[in-house]
């Protein structure tokens, strides 16, 4: 759970200008993942690289294809994207609430945060079997599992999001006689923002690896069973186009996290502009 | 309502920054305080906004105070309209004309960030203004503006205070702004008011005025400085 520390740096990167040259070249870039992309093609079809390891590109393009038709991607996609959604949901909403009530008060944090700290500590797929224990082999395991992941960077982030706001901003609400609501309200949330954005991209990024390997050790349903299920038949093509689905997956949510911290901080955008 | 103040101390620690001062600000009336940096200026200033729970002695204030700070302190994901609103009870009609009274109707939608110093100082000033306060408290609202700028915000403060007629606190180390702007000039030294001068000298005011020359003279005097330098 290292990565919760890390990636503080990641809008002002994101700010730096682009230089007209780079966009020029821009197409340089594809070159050698084509390369790659042939010479793997090459190798498959020559059988230098035997399908049981990894299947050609093409065979995987057509099977996604066919996969796609035949209906059984799209329900596997819409499970795990509803237990990623659904985890989250609940994990998040935990992990802030937890966040806002540590972050307002000395009492509020002596109660939650060594409770957060200890289990942070907890290498959470460790908690699997038990988790199997108690809540069985259905949804609610990897659902909690995804909550569970999730609720920690999105606590942290915004936990030291709120410490973090200016405190002569509080001066200035004492001074205006904002009430402790309004305080919460328009300085106090607003203010720690940025930094629960930051911890948002990252809990969307351990959401889809609790779901990952929660839907690797049970499921029934769902990407990792249909991953799971084509490794008894040594279709590696189906295990790539899973893989590749869940890439495709992780990068649209965070995506979606930047769209919407673009509009949210366009306050400071128009700083750096 | 007058401002009363007697007996007024703060200790950070073993250092005493206010002794004990006793002080009346007039309802209407400009005043100036000036002192030395560390002199506990702004400690005074945040005792009557009620900013500073460690401070003792007895202080009779309005409740309608309003701040103006050093920096100005506008909330960066507000715009601008919403920052002069914070807070504020009254129609969003009466923000508009604070923003009108400081000649930033257009800049109403602009985030603070993207405002020039002296554009989101007038803000800060338009902010506590709307608020239509009996005691207004400016500490050092212009020291961080460039010369041009802040004579323009000087004028700008005299007509609004001859409009409203709040009584001012202004916390200065600037005597020559002390001299054009206040009608009486306090000196905190040592902890302690040490002078408190009267300045009946008409407005608008200029630098050269004889009068304002021996004013200046005796002040700096007072703050420790000879007009040509470190006394």
């Amino acid at each position: 759970m290292s990565v919760v520390e890390l990636a503080r740096p990641v809008e002002k990167a994101r700010a730096t200008p682009k230089a007209p040259r780079r966009r020029v070249t821009a197409w340089h870039r594809w070159l050698s993942p084509l390369a790659l992309l042939v010479v793997w093609q090459l190798a498959s079809a020559t059988g230098l690289l035997p399908e049981r390891l990894l299947a050609a590109p093409a065979t995987i393009a057509a099977t996604a294809v066919d996969l796609t038709q035949a209906g059984t991607l799209p329900t596997a996609v819409g499970v795990s994207l509803q237990r990623v959604l659904i985890g989250f949901a609940v994990g998040g909403t935990i992990g802030v609430l937890l966040a806002v009530v540590a972050g307002l008060s000395r009492a509020g944090e002596n109660a939650v945060d060594p409770i957060m700290q200890m289990l942070r500590a907890l290498p959470f797929f460790g908690l699997i079997p038990l988790f199997i224990l108690w809540f069985g082999i259905g949804e609610e395991p990897k659902i909690l599992l995804v909550a569970l992941a999730v609720s920690f960077p999105l606590y942290l982030n915004t936990f030291s999001g709120i410490r973090g706001v200016d405190g002569k901003l509080a001066e200035v609400a004492k001074t205006l006689r904002l009430s402790r609501g309004r305080l919460i309200r328009h300085i106090v949330l607003p203010g720690a923002l940025p930094q629960t954005l930051v911890g948002l991209r990252q809990a969307l990024g351990v959401a889809w690896l609790a779901l990952i390997v929660a839907e690797q050790v049970n499921a029934t349903t769902g990407l990792g069973y249909m991953i799971n299920d084509a490794r008894e038949f040594l279709r590696t093509d189906v295990i790539v186009v899973g893989l590749l689905v869940y890439s495709a997956l992780g990068l649209a949510t965070d995506s979606l996290v930047r769209l919407l911290e673009r509009r949210a901080l366009a306050w400071r955008r128009g700083f750096l502009a | 309502m007058a401002t009363r103040l007697s007996g007024v101390a703060r200790a950070f620690g073993d250092r005493v920054v206010l002794d004990s001062i006793d002080l009346e600000l007039r309802d209407g009336e400009f005043t100036a305080l000036l002192g030395r940096s560390g002199s506990g200026k702004s400690t005074l200033l945040r005792a009557l906004a009620g900013l500073d729970d460690e401070v003792t002695g007895t202080i009779e204030v309005t409740d309608s105070v309003a701040v103006a700070f050093q920096e100005p302190r506008l909330v960066p994901w507000k715009r601008l309209l919403a920052n002069i609103t914070l807070g504020l009870d009254a129609p969003v009609s009466k923000a508009k004309e604070a923003l009108a009274e400081v000649g930033l109707t257009e800049r109403a939608g602009a985030w603070p960030l993207t405002l020039s110093g002296g554009e989101a100082q007038r803000a800060s000033l338009a902010r506590a203004l709307v608020r239509e306060p009996e005691l207004l408290l400016l500490d050092e609202p212009f020291s961080a503006l460039d010369a041009l700028t802040r004579i323009t915000i000087h004028h700008l403060v005299l007509e609004l205070w001859a409009r409203h007629r709040p009584a001012v606190l202004l916390v200065t180390h600037d005597v020559d702004e002390a001299l054009l702007l206040a009608d009486r000039v306090l000196v905190l030294d040592e902890g302690r008011i040490a002078h408190d001068i009267p300045i009946t000298t008409d407005r608008p005011r200029h630098r050269e005025d004889p009068d304002l020359v021996a004013l200046r003279t005796t002040l700096l005097a007072a703050l420790g400085v000879s007009p040509e330098g470190r006394s």
